[in-house]
C-alpha cells in the first residue's frame, strides 16, 4: 500500500505533502515515514494517509471561459491605480 | 560500571556494523532507509558511550586488539541475508538492551544517567520498529526458529540479575547463557575489516 505524507515544519504552520512510503500496514507505514520524514528533525508532526482515502478532485470545465471565477480574470491592479488617481484628483 | 559500559559499548559498536552490512540490500526499499537509520544509530550510541570512557573515543573504538572487545557474540554474528534471524536479533537485543539501560538510568553518576536516558529514547524507537516486525513474524516458522536459536545468546547480553527479567518477557524457557568473553567465528574478518581504514595510516588524523 503506498501511504501519502505531510509533514509540518514547525507547530502552527499547514501541513505540506513530503512525499509518500510503500508499506504493508499501518504500524510500518508510521514507522516508515518517521525515518523518512522526520528523522533529520526536519518535522514536528507527520499526517500518514492510504493513498486510496484521498479524495482527489481534478475536473474543472471552464467552457465559457467565465474568467470572473478566477483569480487571474479580475485585474485589481488596473482598478487600484485607478482609484488612487481618482482619489488624488479629488483631494484638490 | 566502566567495564560494564565498555561491553555495552561494544556491543552497540558491533551491533551496528552488523545491521549496517543490510544497506543498499533490504528487501524493501523503505526497510533499508530504517535499517540502515538504526544501526547508525547504535554506532551514535556505541560514539557516546566511548567519549564518557575515553578522552579518546576512536582510539577505544579501533585501536584495541581483537580479544580486548567486550561484546556478545549475539551481535558477532553475520546474518546476511537471513532477515528471520537479523529480525529475532533486533528484537532480543532491543529487550535485553532495554533491561540494562533502566538500570544505568538509575546510575548514581549523573552523566552514566542522563547519558542512559538520552540513549533508551532513541532506542524508543527502535523498540518499536522491532516490535512490529515481531507482530507480523510471529507465525513464521523460520522467525521463530531464530528466535530459539539466539535465546542463550540474548541471555548473555545482560547481567545475571536482570536474567530473570528477560525470559519473563519471551515464551523461551530456561537455557545456558553464552557469556561475553569468548567470540564467535566470525569476529577476527570483522574486527579486520572494521579497524582496516584506521589501521592503514596509524595516528593519523581524519
Amino acid at each position: 500500500v503506498i501511504f501519502e505524507v505531510f509533514r509540518q515544519e514547525r507547530k502552527g504552520v499547514a501541513f505540506e505533502h513530503a512525499g509518500s512510503v510503500a508499506a504493508p500496514d499501518e504500524a510500518f507505514a508510521r514507522a516508515y515515514a518517521h525515518e523518512q520524514y522526520g528523522r533529520r528533525g526536519e518535522s514536528v508532526a507527520l499526517w500518514v494517509v492510504p493513498r486510496g482515502s484521498i479524495l482527489e478532485v481534478e475536473d474543472f470545465v471552464d467552457e465559457l471561459n467565465n474568467n470572473y471565477h478566477r483569480v487571474d480574470g479580475y485585474s485589481l491592479k488596473a482598478k487600484l491605480a485607478e482609484a488612487r488617481e481618482r482619489a488624488a484628483t479629488s483631494d484638490r | 560500571v566502566n567495564e560494564l559500559l565498555l561491553a555495552i559499548a561494544d556491543d552497540e559498536l558491533v551491533f551496528g556494523w552488523r545491521d549496517s552490512e543490510w544497506t543498499g540490500i533490504a528487501p524493501m526499499l523503505e526497510e533499508d532507509v530504517a535499517l540502515s537509520s538504526i544501526a547508525q544509530n547504535e554506532i551514535g550510541h556505541a560514539r557516546a558511550l566511548y567519549q564518557l570512557l575515553s578522552e579518546d573515543a576512536d582510539a577505544l573504538a579501533f585501536d584495541r586488539a581483537p580479544e580486548e572487545y567486550r561484546c556478545s557474540q549475539l551481535v558477532e554474528l553475520r546474518f546476511v541475508p537471513d532477515w528471520a534471524r537479523t529480525i529475532a536479533r533486533r528484537v532480543l537485543y532491543e529487550a535485553a538492551d532495554e533491561l540494562r539501560l533502566e538500570a544505568l538510568k538509575g546510575s548514581a553518576d549523573a552523566a552514566v544517567a542522563g547519558l542512559a536516558a538520552k540513549i533508551d529514547r532513541e532506542e524508543a524507537y527502535h523498540r518499536m520498529h522491532a516490535e512490529m516486525w515481531r507482530d507480523r513474524l510471529r507465525a513464521e516458522p523460520r522467525f521463530n526458529e531464530a528466535l530459539a536459536e539466539l535465546w542463550p545468546y540474548a541471555l548473555g547480553l545482560v547481567e545475571p540479575g536482570q536474567r530473570t527479567e528477560l525470559e519473563a518477557r519471551f515464551d523461551l524457557g530456561g537455557a545456558e547463557p553464552v557469556e561475553r568473553g569468548a567470540h564467535a567465528e566470525g569476529w577476527p574478518e570483522l574486527w579486520e575489516e572494521m579497524t582496516m581504514v584506521r589501521r592503514s595510516i596509524p595516528g593519523a588524523g581524519w
